[in-house]
């Protein structure tokens, strides 16, 4: 008998359940809005970003997303807009958040990009279903890429990168959390 | 049916401060603004800042309709409808770039940045003597202001200065860079595009002082302001106004005041932005007198919507059926501001405006059941109320204050009259001879 993989393997593979176990407990906390809890997942010096996404000619893709901390972006954040996001959700009154819409994220294609010691960035898609009031009903759907950093034995989302895969968005707003 | 000129009258109802409700929803009479109003009216397409150089390009939409704006080889701005003349292809498929034709790609036809036809396949032999002249890209009349871009399709309509009337000062005032540069605003990268689905009037007439109390009580609440106090900082200015002109053009505006420091107190927290905007606001009084202190962000009929300072930015609100409408938001900011700077006030941009904003968001929910609860067969026979202050005498500004507008309490409906009342003379006009302003309030 060999053993199929090397331990070098087998520990990546390990490491990307755990990760995956990660981003699945992140996904049912924004799902059963324990906001709170989802904010503690997050560093401080975390940066959340969405770019705008732009039709370029071939060769021309460096233009295609809208640039962080430069260009208007849908969103180009830290913490202390994130968490006042999550005031704003518990005030009772924002309106397109009252009463709550029912969002589900599934997270699939999960991918360890790079793996460092405290950090590993990686990949995955995600389709957001936001169902609102009777029979309001949006889906959001793209792909993220996260740097986790490890935080006294446990992960913390250090950066996060959504790419939507729309040019004009096809929503009225964008009230979830991706 | 509806919407011919005597029925168009009983649509909006000035003096009593009523609108039906059939004007947010009806197709037929949306059908007809495309013609009487998206086809007639000077439209915002962009800003020189975005094509600042020859062969320049940028997609935009004039009513439910792409548009190419494009700068030329002599540095002219040209407004192109985005539309094949051979038969109707799209001949620009990228939102913005560099270029030095238009080719289309289904059978070839190629045009110049000046629109001509310059070049098509087989040439030789089948089109005799096709007037190639002729069949140039479709280009609308474009003028520029201070940076801004105007589009119009109707040969007859006044030129673009004589079309704001009285918001041509105030036009100026929001292109302006802080410190009073004429036209040393610039659009960030990154133009905000999303639909909402409600009828592109609905957030068109500016402005509406009454809802932000309630619509945005919960943004109030997490001081989201550049000073951390509420959402906005309170201008420190003086007596605030609503302001409308005979051109369906409508703003809020605060008068000027002396000694005001608008900007000492706010942005507490990034003292780099304050003393930034302090500074630069000593030089705009230099530039602009008693004008440098008044906010103004003009709406421009029929549907570009401006605010100015806290966010700075243009929104246009593109029909796309009766009840869909596509905002676009050009966010502007000072060209030469520093990086540090720019980077601090867009921020506090993106957490304030556009479909993530944490203000915004909750607007475009109520403009969205605004209409959807207004559909009903009961309750689309029932008048929208804009009654507040119906029978309040406007001031004229130049008498009273030497601004121009028609002056009104800053709760007042009136704004919305006026722009409802424009809109009922686009519709029943049957040209720009009808349409002109004769008295413009100037
Ligand atoms: S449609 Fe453009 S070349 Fe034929
Ligand atoms: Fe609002």
């Amino acid at each position: 008998m060999h053993a199929l993989t090397t331990p070098t393997e087998q520990d990546r593979l390990l490491l990307r359940l755990e990760i995956e176990d990660f981003l699945y407990r992140e996904a049912d906390l924004l799902d059963e809005r324990r906001f709170d809890e989802w904010l503690e997942l997050l560093t401080d010096d975390i940066r959340y970003w969405m770019p705008m996404r732009r039709n370029v000619p071939y060769g021309e893709q460096d233009r295609e997303y809208t640039v962080e901390r430069l260009d208007m972006s849908w969103f180009d954040e830290g913490k202390t807009t994130l968490t006042q996001r999550v005031l704003q959700m518990k005030t009772g009154s924002h309106w397109c958040e009252e009463p709550f819409s029912r969002i589900s994220h599934l997270i699939s294609n999960v991918r360890l990009l790079d793996v460092e010691p405290s950090e590993v960035r990686v990949s995955s898609r995600f389709i957001v279903h936001k169902n609102r009031l009777e029979d309001e009903d949006h889906v959001f759907i793209g792909r993220r890429i996260d740097t986790l950093r490890r935080v006294d034995a446990s992960w913390k989302i250090a950066r996060r990168e959504i790419l939507l895969d729309q040019n004009v968005l096809l929503a009225k707003n964008l009230t979830a959390f991706f | 049916m509806i919407a011919d000129a005597d029925s168009i009258g009983t649509l909006v109802d000035k003096e009593r401060g009523l609108v039906s409700r059939e004007i947010f929803l009806s197709e037929e009479i949306y059908q007809q603004e495309l013609e009487q109003i998206f086809a007639r009216a000077w439209l915002f397409v962009g800003h020189e800042s975005q094509i600042p150089n020859p062969g320049d390009f940028v997609l935009s939409r004039m009513g439910d309709e792409p548009v190419i704006v494009v700068r030329d080889r002599n540095r002219r701005v040209h407004v192109f409808l985005n539309s094949c003349r051979h038969r109707g292809n799209r001949v620009c498929r990228y939102d913005q770039g560099n270029t030095s034709v238009f080719t289309c790609t289904f059978h070839g036809w190629t045009y110049d940045l000046e629109g001509k036809l310059t070049a098509l396949p087989f040439h030789d032999g089948g089109y005799n003597d096709l007037d190639k002249p002729a069949w140039g890209l479709w280009e609308a009349r474009s003028e520029l202001f201070e940076g801004s871009i105007w589009g119009c399709w109707d040969e007859s309509a006044p030129d673009f200065r004589e079309y704001l009337g009285g918001t041509e000062l105030y036009l100026s005032a929001l292109l302006r860079s802080i410190d009073g540069t004429p036209g040393g605003a610039e659009v960030l990268g990154g133009v905000q595009k999303w639909r909402i689905p409600c009828n592109w009037k609905v957030p068109s007439p500016d402005t509406d002082r009454t809802h932000g109390w309630i619509t945005h009580k919960s943004v109030d609440a997490v001081n989201i302001a550049p000073s951390g106090q509420g959402r906005r900082d309170r201008s420190d200015r003086g007596q605030s106004y609503t302001v409308n002109f005979p051109e369906g053009h409508t703003m809020s505006m605060t008068l000027p005041r002396e000694d005001a420091q608008p900007y000492r107190g706010s942005w507490a927290s990034t003292p780099i932005v304050g003393e930034y905007l302090d500074h630069a606001y000593q030089e705009r009084k230099k530039k602009m007198g008693a004008l440098a202190s008044t906010q103004c962000a003009p709406g421009i009929f029929p549907n570009a919507g401006s605010q100015g300072g806290q966010p700075w930015v243009i929104r246009i609100m593109h029909p796309q059926g009766p009840t869909t409408t596509e905002i676009w938001s050009y966010f502007l900011i000072d060209r030469d501001a520093p990086r540090e700077v720019k980077e601090i006030i867009r921020d506090y941009y993106g957490r304030y405006a556009g479909p993530g904003g944490m203000t915004q968001q909750d607007d475009m929910e109520n403009w969205h059941w605004s209409t959807a609860a207004s559909k009903g067969t009961i309750s689309r026979r029932l008048p929208y109320n804009y009654q507040l202050f119906v029978d309040e005498q406007p001031l004229h500004g130049p008498s009273n204050f030497g601004l121009p507008g028609l002056f009104c309490s800053i709760t007042s409906d009136e704004n919305h009259r006026r722009y409802y009342q424009r809109w009922a003379e686009f519709m029943a006009a049957k040209s720009w001879d009808e349409l002109r302003v004769h008295e413009h309030v100037k």
